[in-house]
């Protein structure tokens, strides 16, 4: 079978990544107008809210390519469900620390535990935090796969009911700063661009990883066939799929 | 009320660090994630090359296939 070329059309997508971020930053500081309540500091969440927004999706994202792989079985679908939950966790770490800077300047204090969006997206995060270790646990790689992908799915159905049911449970407590009408349009611009800039960057990082992987994959494969089983070292465990 | 809508403004010389930092920390995690992604890609580069000199120090065979018995006839 044919491995997938995942650098095909990398470029361009890195350069429209670099773009579009470029762009948001020049929207960011010189076309948003300063919040009337927090001033200057709410600049945070033009990458705040991008980061958390697109990690979650990340994370769904992994769950579909998991289901792909319990449909399928072909272990390409594990290799992408994989990478896209290691990408969403790398964002998940930027949401989380510039969020915890940005309650500091607000709200005096690094992190507030009776925030339930908050503690909701941490619960979310240390879930997803223990899918690595599971992959590690579990030293066949066709069974490692497996039960991967259906812990990806299980989590992955958690982000978005753990979403509704914070939001029906406290409809008011976290500020609802996206919600019709409450996000003037010069700032809505430029939280949009700084949206699809970041979720750029997590296609092009998963892209680029996905490369990266593949070529290291199909190096040994080639190696194997060229010069026999005793010319490749042994992986050893590993939490990434080989 | 929300704690956000209570906080007061902040003025720029005490923002300022703060969202210099938020957007620092973005830069750094993708610096070092790109970093370490470069280390695994050199590392895939020097298995193509240790490959490649494997290859080319074995012994050119004018037979194409070496697997195939001579047969007298």
């Amino acid at each position: 079978m044919l491995a997938p070329i995942y650098s095909r059309g990398l470029r361009g997508l890195a350069l429209a990544t670099v773009a579009t971020i470029g762009v948001a930053l020049g929207l960011v500081f010189f076309y948003a107008p300063l919040d009337a309540d927090q001033g200057f500091v709410q600049k945070i969440f033009y990458i705040h809210v991008p980061l958390a927004i697109v990690s979650l999706g990340g994370y769904i994202l992994g769950a579909l390519f998991a289901i792909g792989h319990l449909r399928t079985g072909d272990r390409k679908w594990d290799m992408r469900s994989y990478v896209a939950i290691h990408m969403a966790l790398i964002f998940s770490v930027g949401g989380l620390i510039t969020g915890s800077i940005w309650a500091k300047a607000s709200w005096g204090h690094w992190w507030v535990w009776d925030e339930p969006t908050l503690v909701s997206y941490l619960i979310v995060v240390l879930l997803f935090a223990t899918y690595q270790p599971l992959r590690f646990s579990i030293e066949d790689p066709e069974r490692q796969a497996r039960y991967a992908s259906v812990f990806a799915v299980v989590a992955g159905a958690f982000v978005p009911l753990n979403f509704i049911a914070v939001r029906l449970a406290q409809a008011y407590v976290h500020p609802r700063v996206l919600a019709a009408g409450h996000l003037p349009p010069s700032m809505g611009l430029t939280f949009a661009v700084s949206l699809i800039g970041i979720a750029l960057l997590y296609v092009t990082l998963w892209k680029l990883e996905l490369a990266a992987k593949s070529s290291r994959m199909q190096v040994r494969r080639l190696r194997r066939e060229v010069l026999g089983d005793t010319a490749v070292r042994p992986l050893g465990r590993s939490a990434a799929p080989s | 009320m929300s704690l956000i809508a209570a906080a007061p403004a902040l003025p720029l010389h005490q923002a300022g660090p703060y969202v210099a930092a938020a957007y620092i920390v973005f830069v750094v995690l993708i610096l070092v994630y790109v970093a370490i992604l470069a280390l695994r890609v050199s590392r895939t580069e020097k298995d193509v090359v240790a490959l490649r000199d494997e290859l080319d120090s074995r012994e050119p065979t004018d037979d194409p296939d070496p697997e195939r018995e001579r047969v007298a006839v």
